[in-house]
C-alpha cells in the first residue's frame, strides 16, 4: 500500500518506522525541517517538508494514488483539514485522523473521516480495562448508525444473576452477541442461556443506550419487599 | 470569533444594528479593537472548543463567523457550528483560495479575502 502521513512527530515517526516494516511505501510529510531531518536520516528519504493542508505539497506527495493517508499532528484542526483534502479533492479511500480533543470525535465521524484515533479515548480503555470495579468496557465503535460493541462483567448481586437471557430488560436495539464464562470457550448465548455472576458479554448496542445497559446488567435487584413495608 | 481587524469592525457594525453580538477571541487585548459604544459581549475563549461556543451562546446563535487568522482553525469551528450546533448561518474565512474552493464545494459558506482582493486589483488595473 502506499500511505501518506501528515506529522512527524513522535506518533508519525514511529509510524512511519513500522509501516515500513510492513514493507508499505510510505511518505511523511512536516513543516519542520529538523523533524524531516530526522526521519530521513533514520528511515532513507521518505520526509518532505511542507503543509500538509495545502493542495499543492500534497499533489507533490503523490496523494492521488495513496491507498491510505493519515493525518497525526497535535492539531486537530490540521488533521481534519489535511484529511479533508485527501478525501475529497483527492479521493483517497481510507482516510485516518488523530483527534487530541476527544470532543472532536463526533464531528470528524459526521464529516466522514474514516477512522478517528483519540489518544485520550485509547488510555482511557485501557484504564477502564485494569479497573476491578468498572464493569462496562468499550471494546469498539462501529461504524455506521452510531453503534458500538461494549463488554460487561456481570457482578454479584446483580439482578440479572439466575435469570435467563430472554428475560432480562435490555435498552432496544441492544444484542447479546457473545458470553465469556471463567476459561472456556466463549459461547453464543440464546434466549433460555442462564446468567451467572462473574459472566462477561459482549454486547452491540446504541451509543446513547450505554447507560441503561449499565444498569440493566449491573444493578442490583429493586428491593421491593422494604419499599412496600414503609 | 476571532476580534482581529476584520472581527471587530464587523462585530461594531452588527452591534450599531441592533444585534445581539458576542465576539470570542483568545488574547483579550484585541478587545480594545471594539470602540467604546459597544454593548455585546466579549469572552475570552477558543472558538474550536465545544465547551466554551457553547459558553458563547453559539445554541440560540442565528449566525455564526469564524475570522481568525488561521484557515484550518475557522474551518473546524464554522463546521462545529454548522454541523454540531445547526446554526443557521455560517461564514467562515479561508485565506487559501484551494481550501476556499474545496469548503464552498462541501457546503460551508466560505470566503477567501486573497482571492477577492487579487480580483478587485485586476479591476482596477485592466478594468
Amino acid at each position: 500500500m502506499y500511505i501518506v502521513i501528515v506529522g512527524g512527530g513522535r506518533a508519525g515517526h514511529s509510524l512511519a518506522k513500522t509501516l515500513l516494516e510492513e514493507e508499505h511505501e510510505v511518505l511523511v510529510v512536516d513543516k519542520e525541517d529538523q523533524v524531516c531531518e530526522e526521519i530521513n536520516e533514520e528511515l532513507g528519504s521518505i520526509c518532505e517538508v511542507g503543509d500538509g493542508c495545502d493542495t499543492a505539497v500534497l499533489l507533490e506527495a503523490g496523494v492521488e494514488r495513496a491507498d491510505m493517508f493519515v493525518a497525526i499532528t497535535g492539531s486537530d484542526e490540521d488533521n481534519l483539514v489535511a484529511c479533508q483534502l485527501a478525501k475529497h479533492r483527492f479521493r483517497v479511500p481510507r482516510t485516518v485522523a488523530r483527534v487530541n480533543n476527544p470532543n472532536h470525535e463526533p464531528l470528524f465521524k459526521e464529516l466522514g473521516i474514516d477512522i478517528t484515533v483519540s489518544s485520550i479515548n485509547l488510555v482511557l480503555e485501557q484504564i477502564e480495562h485494569e479497573v476491578p470495579n468498572h464493569f462496562l468496557t468499550h471494546l469498539v465503535s462501529l461504524d455506521n448508525a452510531r453503534l458500538e460493541m461494549v463488554q460487561v462483567k456481570i457482578p454479584e448481586g446483580s439482578a440479572v444473576v439466575g435469570r435467563n437471557v430472554g428475560q432480562i430488560d435490555l435498552p432496544s436495539g441492544a444484542l447479546i452477541t457473545l458470553l465469556l464464562r471463567g476459561g472456556r470457550p466463549p459461547q453464543k448465548p440464546d434466549e433460555d442461556t442462564v446468567l451467572e455472576a462473574g459472566d462477561e458479554v459482549v454486547v452491540v448496542i446504541n451509543r446513547e443506550s450505554e447507560d441503561a445497559l449499565r444498569q440493566a446488567l449491573t444493578q442490583e435487584p429493586a428491593p421491593e419487599a422494604e419499599a412496600e413495608g414503609e | 470569533m476571532g476580534c482581529g481587524m476584520v472581527g471587530a469592525e464587523l462585530a461594531a457594525l452588527l452591534d450599531s444594528e441592533e444585534n445581539q453580538v458576542t465576539i470570542l477571541d483568545l488574547d483579550p487585548d484585541r478587545f480594545e479593537r471594539l470602540p467604546p459604544t459597544f454593548k455585546g459581549e466579549a469572552l475570552i475563549g477558543d472558538g474550536t472548543e465545544e465547551e466554551e461556543l457553547e459558553r458563547a451562546g453559539v445554541r440560540e446563535a442565528d449566525a455564526f463567523v469564524a475570522l481568525t487568522e488561521e484557515d484550518n482553525r475557522n474551518i473546524l469551528a464554522a463546521q462545529t457550528a454548522r454541523h454540531i450546533y445547526k446554526v443557521p448561518r455560517v461564514l467562515c474565512r479561508i485565506y487559501d483560495p484551494a481550501r476556499s474552493e474545496l469548503y464552498e464545494e462541501l457546503g460551508l459558506d466560505t470566503f477567501s479575502p486573497t482571492r477577492i482582493v487579487a480580483h478587485l486589483l485586476r479591476q482596477k488595473l485592466v478594468g
